[in-house]
């Protein structure tokens, strides 16, 4: 299947018209010796019915286990219009709008979804979205350095408390062009960033701080005295932040007395499948002053030649396609797709049904931590207020006990040995308002169940 | 077209409504969020019902030209059909609800599907190692250049820093030199739109990294002498790229890894018909010769007897490291998979001549209509240029009236102004999911324009007449920057 429409008279008539005789006198200037002979490693073509059985097996055999897995990708309800809209084939089949007359449906989606997300995380301007969250916080980094003129360093503060995957891609990502990250440990009582251990940076040069709210650990850091230090030393802010905690916490733009810089996350939450880790999308915010060093696309409203209203993809002397070897980034792809989803799922659930997931999931998670902590072999991990996602310390390993769970159609979290072998046997769970009461004392049975058998072991 | 506007949606808004359907039931926490740390002033969010919101955004949607709707010959962008079995089997409940960071043992499927991608594209590509995790084609580019730079590294060749392109390359390519830490050598293209050999065994030496080809280049025709340019390359002891953006072109006829190339980008969104989304999401998969295999980025998925797993720093610890929160587009790469699945042995190969087919076959329309070839004496791959200079210079029209006249007409315009050597261009791509009864249509249209052209010059230059906005003013868009929608600026 190959989806080709040509009858053969058809072919015939179109060789005829080109004046060759076959189409593989098309490929005549190809050296014969180039040409493929075979391709037995590609299996024999499956129709509609046969790849439809095949991919409803292996979904089956990856069955549906309650998750209180976090950890970057959360699990939240979206409602049934999100998808019906965004994958109707005008949004689905388009492409970057380019021809802004033809596009105008793409362009006005991402002109509501750059307001709305500027205004969750309190900032003036937003791009197009970028990849993930993760490349999106090593994009900022890049930015930061560009944005922040007083600084020659090229020396970005990363507390260990922010996500470990998005510490890796922000090495790889901005390494080679020797931005160096330097690494702030984290309380071990608290979960997060203290002043304290900035402090051995007062005086140096450094360009940008990261902040993530809430952190790795779902712990909420004290942002205000942390923005303040870095403002005050010429260090410009980085804000890395979960959208839906948003509807209810101060946004980065009105952290401290003078805010965050540039703010960036990870949009899954709004409206996006978790799907194994993606497609997602990653925001980027940030003040007006700061609007020419942003990569990726940007939107604006302009006029046509009648005087009335639309919209255009702009700022693109920044881009690749203009400026190549010296624009901001590489980068030519937004996350169109999964910005119609979050602007569709944005506008369903309006500021009081964002804040009402928020509180939600909120109070699920401190639901689910209070079941847990009652267990004799579980405590808090850190004495911190926390949003949605929580540290639990175990008597034993986690692995094992993760194993048994799972054997049980449960995901329990998150084993934060690997990451984190200094915080012991570490657990990170987490509950949004897709979990129930009952999931939750389902889960905290299963999970005292799974610790007598391990200590009768 | 609707000939009406759409409103921003938050014109609709009113304060108290929503779509309450959708939230949540209220729950009280065992311990509130600390009130120093709470958001004081609500976000600027619509307050709108289920309806008006699926209104608004189905009309916006109705303001779009797509694959589904429109032909969309865009050059460089293999807008082909995107097959809805693609999407409907990617979007099992199963596969949508799964968290990444679920055990292995609740993803063999998917992985398995992955894995098995995996060896398609190396299959197809003659490449030997692939990995998925690149999220867009400048995301593999990245990757692949980074593979390179690690590689010479590695071996303690520092000097080699220098990133080679042909002028004609895809934006991109510099740009990616240049986030990899390296420097960006521009050589010409030769008359015949060949790379100039002379001026590339000139340009390599001892700083050279490698080069980045596109083959058959941007120009819409075959590098006749790659293994010419490989041997120049590799000899000089620099490594070859090739940016899979004109892939569809020799897909199942030839493949990059026989070609030379130590490393590839594939873009999955184009030929193997993932959806553009409005400009994404893609999927950039990477593939390797063995000397760059240990540097592929991770994770990637490995098999062990009959489990998959994934594959990541303890087992690549030369990898240039993880690119992605998780393991990039998966939703993506379901869809390539299943495509390739359906396309088979025979389909792969189809895909390429068909593709080669309507691209030559549109070319024969539009000359016999009078239009300019830029590379007459050559063949068309899978897409080609036709440039408007004469049109410019005789009749002061340019390709920019032509692509927006071309909207009025109802079809999608090709790419204008890329490359940049060849004044005045259409790159065009039909591809081979199109009928000739649509290629047609096409060089009927363009025919239409060129007489509108000589006819009516004014009304080409104020195209389009039938379209939701007329002509937007692009340069106000830049100067008087309106990026989001402001309450108090309304009346």
């Amino acid at each position: 299947m190959a989806f080709i429409p040509h009858t053969e008279p058809e072919v015939a008539a179109m060789l005829a018209a080109i004046g060759v005789s076959s189409i593989d006198e098309l490929f005549d200037e190809i050296p014969p010796s180039l040409r493929v002979r075979s391709l037995d490693g590609i299996p024999a073509a499956l129709n509609e019915m046969q790849i439809g059985r095949l991919m409803s097996a292996r979904a089956q055999s990856d069955g549906r286990p309650l998750a209180f897995i976090g950890a970057g990708a959360y699990e939240h309800h979206i409602p049934a219009a999100v998808w019906a809209l965004t994958t109707r084939g005008e949004f689905y089949s388009a492409y970057t709008p380019y021809q802004a007359e033809a596009s105008q449906g793409t362009l006005q989606v991402i002109y509501e979804y750059q307001t709305m997300i500027a205004s969750l995380t309190g900032m003036e301007v937003a791009n197009a979205s970028l990849y993930d969250g993760a490349s999106a916080l090593a994009e900022a980094a890049l930015m930061a350095v560009r944005a922040n003129r007083k600084s020659q360093s090229q020396r970005v503060l990363m507390p260990t408390s922010v996500h470990p995957h998005y510490r890796k891609v922000a090495i790889t990502a901005a390494g080679n062009q020797a931005v160096s990250f330097e690494a702030v440990p984290f309380s071990p009582e608290e979960g997060r960033t203290p002043l304290t251990a900035l402090a051995p940076f007062d005086g140096q040069d450094v360009t940008a701080l990261v902040i993530q709210q809430p952190n790795f650990f779902g712990v909420l850091e004290d942002v205000d005295a942390l923005t303040d230090w870095a403002r005050a030393r010429n260090i410009l802010v980085i804000a890395c932040v979960n959208p839906t905690s948003l509807a209810v916490l101060r946004p980065p733009g009105e952290w401290g007395a003078a805010g965050a810089d540039i703010v960036v996350g990870e949009g899954q939450p709004l409206g996006v499948p978790l799907a194994s880790g993606g497609p997602y999308f990653g925001f980027m915010t940030t003040r007006m002053a700061h609007v020419r060093q942003m990569p990726g696309r940007i939107v604006g409203r302009t006029v046509d030649l009648a005087g009335c209203d639309g919209f255009t993809l702009t700022l693109q002397a920044r881009e690749q396609h203009i400026r190549r070897a010296r624009a901001t980034s590489n980068i030519c792809t937004n996350q169109g797709l999964l910005v119609t989803a979050a602007t569709i799922y944005m506008s369903l659930m309006g500021p009081a049904g964002l804040a009402r997931v928020a509180a939600v999931s909120h109070a699920r998670t401190s639901e689910l931590v209070a079941a847990l902590t009652r267990l004799p072999a579980v405590r808090m991990g850190f004495a911190s207020p926390y949003f949605h996602e929580s540290v639990l310390r175990l008597d034993r390993p986690v692995a094992p006990v993760l194993r048994a769970l799972a054997d049980r159609g449960i995901l329990g979290g998150f084993d934060l040995a690997e990451h984190y072998p200094e915080l012991g046997h570490a657990l990170l769970v987490c509950a949004t308002e897709t979990k129930t009461s009952a999931d939750i004392e389902r889960y905290a049975s299963a999970f005292a169940d799974v610790m007598k058998a391990a200590r009768a072991a | 077209m609707p000939a009406l506007r759409e409103k921003v949606i938050f014109e609709y808004s009113r304060p108290g409504r929503g779509a309450r359907d959708q939230w949540p039931e209220d729950v009280a926490p065992a311990s509130p969020l600390p009130e120093a740390l709470r958001r004081k002033s609500p976000p600027l969010l619509p307050e709108v019902g289920e309806l008006e919101a699926v209104r608004h955004f189905t009309r916006l949607s109705q303001q779009n030209f797509s694959i589904d709707t429109h032909f969309y010959p865009l050059g460089s962008c293999t807008m082909k059909y995107n097959p809805k079995a693609c999407n409907q089997y990617a979007m099992l409940p199963e596969f949508l609800g799964r968290h990444p960071l679920a055990p292995e043992s609740h993803g063999q499927g998917v992985l398995a599907c992955l894995f098995e991608l995996q060896e398609m594209l190396k299959e197809v590509t003659g490449m030997r190692g692939v990995s998925l995790s690149p999220m867009a084609g400048a995301h593999g580019e990245f990757a692949g250049v980074a593979m390179i730079r690690a590689y010479h590294r590695a071996r303690g060749d520092l000097a080699r820093n220098e990133i080679i392109v042909p002028q004609a390359a895809h934006g991109t390519n510099p740009a990616t030199a240049t986030m990899c830490g390296c420097s960006v050598r521009e050589i010409p293209v030769a008359a015949d739109g060949d790379i100039d050999i002379d001026a590339l065994t000139a340009a390599v030496g001892a700083n050279t990294a490698g080069i980045m080809l596109t083959n058959p280049s941007t120009l819409g025709i075959f590098e006749r002498r790659i293994e010419e340019v490989a041997r120049i390359v590799h000899a000089a002891g620099g490594l070859l790229y090739y940016d899979g953006a004109n892939l569809n072109a020799i897909l199942g006829k030839v493949r990059p890894g026989d070609m030379g190339f130590d490393v590839i980008h594939m873009n999955l969104h184009k030929t193997f018909s993932t959806p553009h989304g409005g400009g994404g999401p893609g999927a950039g998969a990477v593939g390797v010769s063995t000397r760059l295999a240990p540097f592929l980025p991770i994770p990637i998925v490995g098999r062990d007897a009959d489990r998959y797993r994934w594959l990541a720093e303890n087992d690549l610890p030369q990898s240039i490291g993880r690119l992605s929160a998780f393991m990039g587009n998966v939703g993506v790469l379901l869809r390539a998979y299943i495509y390739m699945r359906m396309l088979g042995r025979t389909g792969m190969s189809e895909v390429g001549e068909y593709a080669t087919l309507n691209a030559n076959y549109l070319l024969a329309q539009l000359k016999q209509a009078g239009f300019e070839a830029a590379y007459p004496k050559r063949r068309a791959s899978h897409e080609f240029i036709i440039t408007l200079k004469r049109e410019a210079r005789e009749l002061g029209v340019t390709a920019m009236d032509f692509a927006k006249r071309l909207l009025d007409y109802g079809f999608h315009a090709p790419t204008t102004y890329f490359p940049l050597i060849v004044p005045e261009c259409l790159l065009i791509e039909p591809t081979e999911t199109e009928s000739p009864q649509i290629l047609d249509a096409f060089a009927a249209a363009m025919t239409a324009i060129a007489r509108e052209a000589r006819e009516a010059p004014e009304y080409l230059k104020s195209a389009p007449h039938n379209m939701p906005v007329r002509r937007l003013d692009d340069v106000r868009a830049a100067k008087q920057l309106d990026l989001t929608w402001k309450p108090t600026a309304q009346t």
